[in-house]
C-alpha cells in the first residue's frame, strides 16, 4: 500500500499530467484511495498502469457499492496492483443515479485491462451500470429476462416469509 | 460332523422325491411354505427397483460434494445400496437428487431434467436449500424446489452428512417398495398432527391434501 | 473426394454442453463451436447457480454474514471465512492472538489440500482415472474428520469467528494432525505414481491448453493457474498475514503452462501446504483463541452464569450485533485457485453495506477460452477439470 504521502504525490503528478481529473484522496485502515471525475476514469487507469513510476498493471478486482443516502450513489471500485512493488491502489469513480430508466454510465476499462470483462457484466447485471464500449454489455448471472437491478440497496431482499400452519389458532 | 452328512442326505433323498412327485399332503405344503414366497408381481417389480436405483449424476452445489460423489466413494459406498451406478442422462436415471439450492435461472432446467426421466422416478430434496430456500431466502433462490416439481423426500442438513443421505436412501427404498416409513409420527402414535403450510386466509388443507392425508392416515394406523 | 472433405471440414456446428453435464464441474453451460472435433469457439454460460448471497449479507449482522460467504465457494470455505473475518477485523481494527493465527493458518492449509483433493479426484475421473477419486476422498475424508473434531461439521464449519477462531482445538486433534500430515506426502507419492507414469494421462495433459504468462496475467489469472505458467506469484508470500512469514514454505512453479504443469503444481501444493501445518502446529503455543476484546468477540460460556456484564455483552453481540464505524476495506488471501478478495463496506450499523468477494473462478473462467480454442473437445473437458472453476463461487 502506498502510505498517506504517497498517496499525495501520486495524486499531485497524475494531477500535473491530467489537471481535475482526481477529485479527493482518502487514506483509510491502511488502505488508499484515489476518487477521480468519471468522465477521466480511463485517463487515470492508464496513467497509473503505463507511467514507469506507478505501472499499476493488474486489475484484482472491479466491482460497484452503493452508498445508497449519499449523493454521488454509485461508488465503481478499481483494486490496482502492482506486482513488483507490491502495492495496493484503490481507485473510485462515484457516479451520479440519473432519473429511473435512464443509467448511470461509464467507460469501459476492458481495453487496459481484459480482466474486467465479466466483472463488469456482473457490475451490469447487478446495479444497473452501463460500461460504454464494453464488448458485450448483457446480463451475466441472472437470467436474461430478468426485471431489475438487485444489488442495489433500494431493491427489497425478497424470499418468502416462513409460513405457519392451518391450525395456529389452535396453538396460539 | 456325521449329524450334518446325515440331514444332506435326507435333504437330497427329499429333493429326490420332490423329483418323482412323490411328496403329498402336508409334506407338500411344508416344503412350499418353506421354499416359495408369494407375492404379486407389481411387488416384486418394486422390491427389485428399489435395490437397483439409478441417481442421476447431478450436483448444483456444497450437497453435490456430499451426496453424489461421497455416498459413492469407499468409506459410504452406496453400492451396499445397490445404487452406485450414476446415470449421466436423464433418460436412464430414475432419481434425481436435488443437491443444494435451486437459482431462478437453474428451475427450468431441473425441471425439464425431471421430466425427461423416465417414468417410475423420484426425487430427493437435499440439504436445506433445495428443501426450503434454506438460510437463502432472497431474489435469486427458489424457496423450496417443491414449488416446480414433487418431492419424495426431503432430507434436513446443511449439508446433510453422507450417512443422513443413506439413511434417507434407505427410507426411499421402503417408500418405493410401498411401505412408506411414517416416521417418528408413527412411533409415538401421533398420526394426525401434520401440519399444511397456509394457502390463505381460509386455512385449510387442499381437497387433494386432505384426501393424501387420510390415505396417510390409514397407512400409518394399519 | 477432396472437395468433399473440405465442405465437411469447414461445417461448424454448435453445440450446448450444460448446465447438466457431468464433465462441467457443477452447473456451468458451454455453448462451443466445432469444427469437425475441434474446438473453434466458445462461450461459458454461467448464473445457474446464482444464490444472491452478497444480498443477503447486507441484511444480516456482521457475524451472521460469516456461514452465508462460507456457503459460495463450497470446497474453499474456510478461505471464505478468514477473507471476511479478517476484512472485518482490519475494519474495526481487531488484532488476532498468536494462538489463532497458527490455528487459522493450519485450517486454511488442510483446506487447500482438501480442495486440491477434490480437484484431483474428479479431474481424474474426467480423464478416464476412476480409481484417483476414491484415493483422494479417502484421504479428503480423514481431512473432514479433522474439521469435524474440531468444529463440529465436515463442511461449512463456521469456525473462524472475528478476532480469533470460536473453540480450541480439542484432545487429540494434534496427534490426529500428526498421523495425517505424515500420511500425506506418501499419498501424494502414490497419487503420482499413478498418474506420472500412466501414458494415458501424459498424453491428454502434456501440451494441451497452453495460455501463455503474459496473457493470464492481462485476464486476471491468479492461484496455479498462473504459477504453472511460470510467474512466481502467491499472496500467501507477497502480503505478510496469519502465519505464513513465519513459515518456511516452497512455491512450486511451472514451467510450459500446459494442464501438465497445472497437476504438478497443485500436487506439490498439497505437499508444501502439509509442511506449513507442521510448521505452525509446531510453533503453535497455547494461549487465548480468540482477541479479548468484548465489543466484537462473544465471552466465554462459562462466564455468562458469574458475571453480568458478560451476559449483557452477550446479549448485546447475539441480538443486535457489533457496529462497526463507516469506512472500506478490501482485503485479499491466496486461496486454492487463486486470489480471493473480500470487500466490505461499512456505514455505521452493525450490517455490512455491501460484502463484495473477487472469487478466482469467476476471473480464473475468462481465460477458458484461450485454453481451450484450437484443442479437441475431449482435451476441452481436460482443460476445465484442470482450470478447477468451483461454480458456487463463480455465480455467488
Amino acid at each position: 500500500m502506498p502510505d498517506a504521502p504517497g498517496l499525495e504525490l501520486i495524486r499531485g503528478e497524475i494531477e500535473r499530467d491530467h489537471p481535475g481529473s482526481v477529485l479527493a484522496t482518502s487514506f483509510d485502515r491502511a488502505q488508499a484511495a484515489l476518487v477521480v471525475d468519471p468522465a477521466q476514469i480511463l485517463t487515470v487507469l492508464s496513467w497509473l498502469r503505463e507511467e514507469p513510476g506507478q505501472s499499476y498493471r493488474f486489475l484484482s478486482s472491479l466491482h460497484v457499492a452503493d452508498y445508497l443516502p449519499a449523493a454521488p450513489r454509485f461508488g465503481v471500485h478499481y483494486e490496482l496492483l502492482n506486482r513488483d512493488r507490491v502495492e495496493r491502489l484503490r481507485v473510485k469513480a462515484m457516479l451520479v443515479d440519473p432519473a429511473a430508466p435512464a443509467l448511470p454510465t461509464i467507460d469501459s476499462c476492458v481495453e487496459l485491462f481484459p480482466t474486467a470483462e465479466a466483472q463488469e457484466r456482473e457490475a451490469f447485471d447487478f446495479f444497473g451500470i452501463v460500461f460504454r464500449n464494453h464488448p458485450d454489455m448483457t446480463r451475466i448471472l441472472l437470467p436474461d429476462d430478468y426485471v431489475g437491478w438487485p444489488q442495489r440497496r433500494d431493491f427489497p431482499v425478497g424470499g418468502e416469509p416462513v409460513t405457519f400452519t392451518y391450525n395456529e389458532h389452535t396453538y396460539g | 460332523m456325521e449329524v450334518e452328512r446325515r440331514s444332506l442326505s435326507s435333504k437330497q433323498a427329499s429333493a429326490r422325491q420332490m423329483l418323482r412327485g412323490d411328496l403329498e399332503g402336508e409334506d407338500l405344503d411344508r416344503y412350499v411354505e418353506e421354499r416359495v414366497v408369494t407375492t404379486t408381481f407389481e411387488k416384486m417389480l418394486n422390491l427389485a427397483r428399489a435395490n437397483s436405483i439409478f441417481p442421476l449424476t447431478f450436483g448444483l452445489a456444497c450437497c453435490a460434494i456430499e451426496a453424489p460423489i461421497s455416498v459413492v466413494t469407499a468409506r459410504y459406498d452406496l453400492a451396499r445400496f445397490g445404487a452406485e451406478a450414476l446415470r449421466a442422462s436423464p433418460r436412464q436415471a430414475d432419481l434425481i437428487i436435488l443437491s443444494g439450492r435451486v437459482s431462478i435461472k437453474m428451475a427450468p432446467v431441473v425441471r425439464r431434467l425431471y421430466d425427461q426421466m423416465l417414468e417410475p422416478k423420484w426425487a430427493i430434496s437435499m440439504g436445506a436449500c433445495s428443501s426450503s430456500g434454506g438460510m437463502f431466502s432472497n431474489y435469486a433462490v427458489v424457496q423450496g424446489a417443491d414449488k416446480f416439481m414433487p418431492i419424495d423426500l426431503h432430507i434436513p442438513g446443511c449439508p446433510p452428512r453422507p450417512e443422513a443421505v443413506m439413511y434417507g436412501f434407505s427410507k426411499l427404498q421402503r417408500k418405493i417398495i410401498g411401505n412408506a416409513d411414517q416416521g417418528w409420527r408413527q412411533r409415538y402414535n401421533a398420526a394426525g398432527t401434520e401440519e399444511w403450510a397456509r394457502g390463505g386466509p381460509a386455512s385449510a388443507p387442499s381437497p387433494e391434501a386432505a384426501e393424501a392425508y387420510e390415505a396417510a392416515r390409514e397407512i400409518s394406523l394399519a | 473426394m477432396a472437395e468433399l472433405t473440405q465442405d465437411r471440414a469447414t461445417e461448424v456446428m454448435t453445440v450446448n454442453i450444460g448446465p447438466h453435464h457431468p464433465a462441467t464441474h457443477g452447473v456451468l453451460r458451454l455453448i462451443v463451436d466445432l469444427e469437425g472435433e475441434v474446438v473453434k469457439d466458445l462461450k461459458p454460460v454461467i448464473g445457474y447457480v446464482h444464490t444472491g448471497i452478497e444480498k443477503s449479507c447486507e441484511d444480516k449482522s456482521y457475524w451472521k454474514v460469516i456461514p452465508f460467504v462460507e456457503r459460495m465457494d463450497y470446497v474453499s470455505y474456510f478461505f471464505q471465512m478468514e477473507a471476511y473475518c479478517g476484512a472485518v477485523e482490519r475494519l474495526v481494527g481487531l488484532e488476532i492472538p498468536p494462538r489463532a493465527k497458527y490455528l487459522r493458518t493450519i485450517f486454511l492449509e488442510l483446506n487447500r489440500i482438501h480442495s486440491h483433493l477434490v480437484w484431483l479426484g474428479t479431474t481424474a475421473l474426467d480423464l478416464g482415472a476412476i480409481s484417483m477419486l476414491w484415493y483422494c476422498f479417502r484421504e479428503r475424508d480423514r481431512i473432514l474428520d479433522l474439521f469435524e473434531m474440531a468444529a463440529g461439521q465436515r463442511m461449512h464449519t463456521r469456525y473462524f469467528q472475528v478476532g480469533g477462531v470460536i473453540e480450541d482445538i480439542p484432545l487429540g486433534f494434534e496427534k490426529k494432525l500428526r498421523e495425517f500430515i505424515a500420511d500425506m506426502p506418501v499419498r501424494v507419492g502414490q497419487y503420482q505414481a499413478l498418474l506420472d507414469r500412466n501414458e494415458v494421462f501424459l498424453s491428454r495433459t502434456k501440451g494441451v491448453g497452453i495460455v501463455s504468462r503474459e496473457r493470464l496475467l492481462e485476464l486476471g489469472v491468479t492461484g496455479p493457474l498462473l504459477r504453472a505458467a511460470g510467474e512466481p506469484w502467491d499472496l500467501r508470500k507477497a502480503f505478510d498475514y496469519l502465519a505464513y512469514p513465519e513459515v518456511d514454505f516452497q512455491i512450486p512453479v511451472g514451467t510450459v503452462g500446459d494442464n501438465y504443469d497445472r497437476y504438478r503444481v497443485r500436487v506439490a501444493e498439497m505437499v508444501e501446504s502439509t509442511k506449513i501445518v507442521e510448521q505452525a502446529l509446531d510453533l503453535m503455543e497455547e494461549g487465548p483463541f480468540i482477541a479479548d476484546d468484548r465489543k466484537y468477540v462473544l465471552p466465554p460460556r462459562s462466564e455468562l452464569s458469574t458475571s453480568m456484564e458478560s451476559l449483557i455483552h452477550h446479549f448485546k453481540l447475539v441480538t443486535e450485533g457489533f457496529r462497526v464505524e463507516p469506512g472500506e476495506v478490501y482485503y485479499s488471501i491466496e486461496s486454492p485457485r487463486g486470489e480471493l478478495g473480500c470487500f466490505v463496506l461499512a456505514d455505521g450499523s452493525s450490517k455490512p453495506s455491501r460484502v463484495h468477494f473477487r472469487d478466482p473462478s469467476f476471473v480464473n473462467l475468462q481465460a477458458f477460452k484461450d485454453m481451450a480454442v484450437g484443442s479437441y473437445i475431449a482435451d476441452m473437458i481436460a482443460s476445465l477439470g484442470m482450470l478447477d472453476p468451483i461454480l458456487g463461487g463463480v455465480d455467488r
